[in-house]
């Protein structure tokens, strides 16, 4: 099958065209400022440049950025009408405690708190009440809200009172889009709820982006269907993506990472993505990327859902190196390095230049640049591999020294070598992010406790939950003959009894080639 | 008299973490819920015990159970308030402030709420100087002052009064009801006068906490090394620096039991340490000397930033301190050995002053 990976970053956006495993053509291109001509334009170059057929492309993988920037920026952001299943507990901390005053402001909540929740061993903690919800949708529907999101404590273990609300809402707002947050977090009620309440206010934009993609590919002509990457390296479809936007969060570092393990042909590595202003440094486990701890904040709202663990430093291609040439960044020319920087005849000392003059890249005119002294150079250049070889060292996990791989297009910076390892640049490292995309597979993932009672043992406990996870997976769009298990964790419940166990089971395959099932998302 | 405003609970979180040693819960909710009552219900006094009378009574307020279910079941004042009153109906008298019954983990912050919404003064102090996973493991216990009469509430409004006949069997029946109430409750326990708390408080405890939560404030503002920072204002010992290289668990259904391996770095390169903890932190050991030991205080801390990492946030590749705080003196009497050091976690091994074992090395 031929593919079309596409990311969208903040300054560029990289495609590339693949026929199976072999990466046909890839170029990068200026972000533009309405975003999708970028993206049409992109589409066209790569078709042409790897002539082929543009009804043999059988799917296209879009990873981009429209969805955290809008959380950044606060910006058409839809109003959200909540309601979280929790009383007779939780009313201590209502829903949007801890968000920021700017980001309350963008988005007008208007939250309920109503009867129902569960215990953790699975018992009613509130009995729901139907005409409690029905009453809330009622407001809802009076102040002209259709995006929804709805939350119950421990609604990870049972999601079933979160879809009978959907339910019960959807009698009063027949065209409400509803977010559960069931469908996104894992356990913490603040923060899956959160997530919930962030996928909710894409809502409006998730629509708009989606047609947007749909009409881009058109124009290009292009028929296949596409999808978007999520931030664990895996697809959703276009109407799925429409509905979970929030799980396209950090999908770029991601699929940089994909990218480089694929191009790299290594599972176990670190892989550190150079772009213009700054570089992430992230870790390979078994091909994808390790993932974040517990709480990760977007846009400043505290949250917990999947995240690769990704270490940023301002140090890229187009970072301003001082007069004495004893900084580096973290301020940068960003994507104005072609005018700007020294080789390519501007007026500013980047971390470009210094590549140059110490003879570890050769792109633009070096003679603008033979004018620098040699050992500030020399030294300047030791420092940026310094500053690289600190990010690695703190991202490795054992004394093993893993393998580094560069991707990105500020590649070119560095030497063979970051302090004890080996560097790998591999091939079309400089859309690697695009590449990732394109080979982005299906997962699917339960995050459940469990209590170890009646004969129920551990490994009983877990296969189960992983029998969960792959049917999701399945669901989701994956070939059940390619499933692989991708990590597994058993944690005990503290300070309780009943031998409670958290298992989280991961389990990952390759795309059905006749399309992801139009359910709901991982 | 200190007033604690909503702001000031940034540190005192940071720090009870620090006091947590690894287990306890993670102080974040505690804190929300104490911002918000401030917000509403105004400031905390924070005073000295010295500011009451002498037979004035004092009750300790904190959460039992899980910290993963409240993580669910969020924490909040009524049933706080209801295991209260409970015990103030039983006792047939009024409480002149609350307390804390452990300065570190979730309870660091939980008393700070219901002091701001009973509008009653928070005594700056607790019953431990850290946090411990069992209510007999108080300097309570070693004065003979009792846990109970004691009342339980959770949040479907159920409230129950207890009368034991000893602090290990509050802690069984505490226990199994808080599995009953949903994996969580909160306790109004070890009512005491204030005649009685000068005997067991750790005094200044929460101003403590709030030191060292400011001191890596501070640190950061000043571009200081945290770590070191920390070291110095809770007057401990760093005893290692290194990358967490492992981390196994078991359950015995009851704690998060588990060893985590950390391999040196820097002036450690080429050492390991091992950390063995059941929720907090309890052995600190390398391969030939055992370097720290409850009671004295065990805590790991981010190496760049010195934030506290919990033993079930400890995962491979976390580069870390490993601090050692001496514990309050009360806790270094045999009888305090026997109810919280090594052998009573089943560790075969004597406890030895953490600042001794560093004049050892």
């Amino acid at each position: 099958m031929i593919r079309v990976g596409i990311d969208v970053g903040g300054t560029n956006t990289d495609a590339v065209v693949m026929r199976g495993r072999e990466v046909l053509f890839g170029l990068k291109t200026a972000t533009t400022a309405d975003v999708m001509s970028g993206v049409v334009n992109a589409l066209k170059e790569v078709v042409a440049g790897a002539a082929v057929e543009r009804s043999s492309i059988g799917a296209v993988m879009i990873g981009t950025t429209h969805f955290t920037n809008a959380l950044v920026e606060r910006r058409r952001l839809a109003p959200v009408g909540m309601i979280r299943l929790g009383l007779p507990a939780t009313s201590g901390l209502p829903p949007t405690s801890a968000w920021p005053e700017d980001m309350l402001a963008a988005v007008p909540m208007h939250w309920r708190l109503a009867q129902g929740g569960y215990e953790f061993d699975g018992r009613e903690l509130g009995t729901l009440q139907p005409e409690q919800i029905r009453s809330f949708a009622t407001e809802f529907a009076a102040l002209g809200l259709r995006d929804v999101a709805i939350s119950g404590a421990f609604s990870f273990i049972n999601d079933a009172q979160e879809h009978i609300a959907a339910a019960l809402v959807r009698e009063v707002m027949p065209d409400a889009r509803i977010t559960l947050s069931s469908q996104i977090g894992r356990i913490g009620l603040l923060e899956r709820e959160n997530a919930a309440i962030l996928n909710a206010c894409l809502g409006p934009l998730g629509l708009d982006v989606v047609a947007a993609f749909e009409q881009a590919l058109k124009d290009s002509g292009i028929s296949a269907p596409f999808y978007l990457t999520q931030n664990d390296g895996t697809l959703m479809s276009a109407e799925q993506a429409a509905r979970f936007p929030i799980l396209t969060v950090a999908s770029g570092p991601t699929n940089s990472m994909r990218g480089a393990a694929f191009l790299s042909g290594l599972s176990d590595a670190i892989v550190v993505d150079i772009g213009g202003t700054t570089s992430d440094v992230g870790v390979l486990q078994a091909g994808f990327p390790r993932q974040a701890g517990i709480a990760v904040e977007v846009g400043g709202v505290r949250t917990n859902f999947r995240m690769p663990d990704v270490y940023s430093i301002g140090l890229g291609g187009g970072s301003l190196v001082n007069a004495d040439m004893t900084t580096l960044g973290p301020r940068s020319v960003g994507y104005n390095i072609h005018t700007e920087a020294l080789v390519f005849g501007g007026r500013t000392l980047t971390a470009t230049d210094i590549a140059v003059a110490a003879g570890v890249a050769s792109l633009g005119d070096a003679a603008k640049v033979a004018h620098l002294a040699p050992e500030s150079v020399q030294r300047c250049h030791a420092r940026l591999q310094q500053m690289v070889f600190d990010a690695v060292e703190r991202m490795r996990t054992s004394a093993t020294v893993l393998p580094v791989v560069v991707v990105g297009g500020g590649s070119i910076l560095l030497r063979e070598c970051v302090g004890d390892a080996a560097v790998t640049i591999p091939p079309h490292f400089g859309v690697a992010n695009a590449v990732g995309a394109a080979m982005a597979q299906v997962s699917g993932e339960i995050d459940r406790v469990v209590r170890l009672e009646e004969g129920l043992t551990r490994e009983q406990a877990i296969s189960q939950v992983r029998a969960d996870a792959e049917l999701r997976a399945v669901q989701a769009g994956a070939n059940p003959q390619t499933l692989t298990l991708l990590d597994v964790e058993d944690v005990p419940l503290a300070y309780i009894g009943g031998n409670s166990t958290r298992i989280r089971v991961r389990v990952i395959g390759d795309l059905n080639e006749t399309g992801i099932a139009t359910g709901t998302a991982a | 008299m200190t007033l604690i405003e909503a702001t000031d609970m940034e540190a005192i979180a940071i720090g009870g973490a620090v006091y947590g040693t690894g287990g306890g819960g993670d102080p974040y909710l505690g804190k929300l819920l104490a911002q918000r009552a401030i917000r509403e219900h105004g400031p905390v006094r924070l005073i000295d015990i010295d500011e009451l009378n002498d037979d004035d009574l004092i009750v300790p307020v904190a959460m039992a159970g899980a910290p993963a279910v409240m993580l669910e079941k969020l924490p909040e004042i009524g049933p706080m308030m209801a295991a209260l009153r409970s015990l103030e109906a039983l006792l047939g008298r009024r409480a002149k402030a609350v307390m804390s019954i452990e300065v570190g983990g979730l309870n660091s912050t939980i008393p700070f709420s219901i002091a701001s919404a009973a509008g009653l003064p928070l005594v700056d102090g607790d019953t431990m100087g850290r946090a411990f996973p069992e209510i007999q493991m108080t300097l309570c216990t070693l004065q003979g002052i009792a846990a109970s009469p004691l009342a339980l509430a959770d949040e479907k409004g159920n409230a129950l009064t207890m009368n034991t006949i000893s602090n290990a069997f509050t802690e069984r029946f505490v226990r199994s009801i808080t599995m009953d109430m949903g994996g969580s409750c909160c306790m109004a326990i070890y009512p005491m006068t204030v005649a009685q708390a000068r005997k067991a408080l750790v005094r200044g405890s929460i101003t403590m906490t709030q030191r060292a939560g400011q001191a890596l404030f501070d640190a950061r503002a000043r571009h200081l090394d945290p770590v070191a920072e920390l070291v110095r204002v809770t007057e401990g010992f760093c005893l290692f620096k290194g990358k967490l290289a492992d981390v196994q668990r078991t359950t015995d259904g009851r704690f998060g039991r588990g060893v985590a391996q950390l391999q040196g770095l820097d002036d450690y390169a080429g050492q390991r340490l091992q950390l063995l903890f059941q929720n907090e932190f309890l052995m600190a050991r390398t391969d030939d000397a055992v370097l720290c030991t409850t009671p004295d205080l065990i805590v790991l801390v981010d190496l760049e930033t010195g934030e506290p990492i919990t033993a079930e946030q400890a995962r491979f590749g976390l580069r870390a301190a490993v601090l050692g705080l001496p514990c309050v003196p009360a806790w270094r009497t045999p009888e305090a050995i026997a109810l919280v050091g090594p052998r009573y976690f089943g560790y075969d091994h004597d406890f030895r002053p953490v600042e001794q074992t560093v004049m050892d090395r």
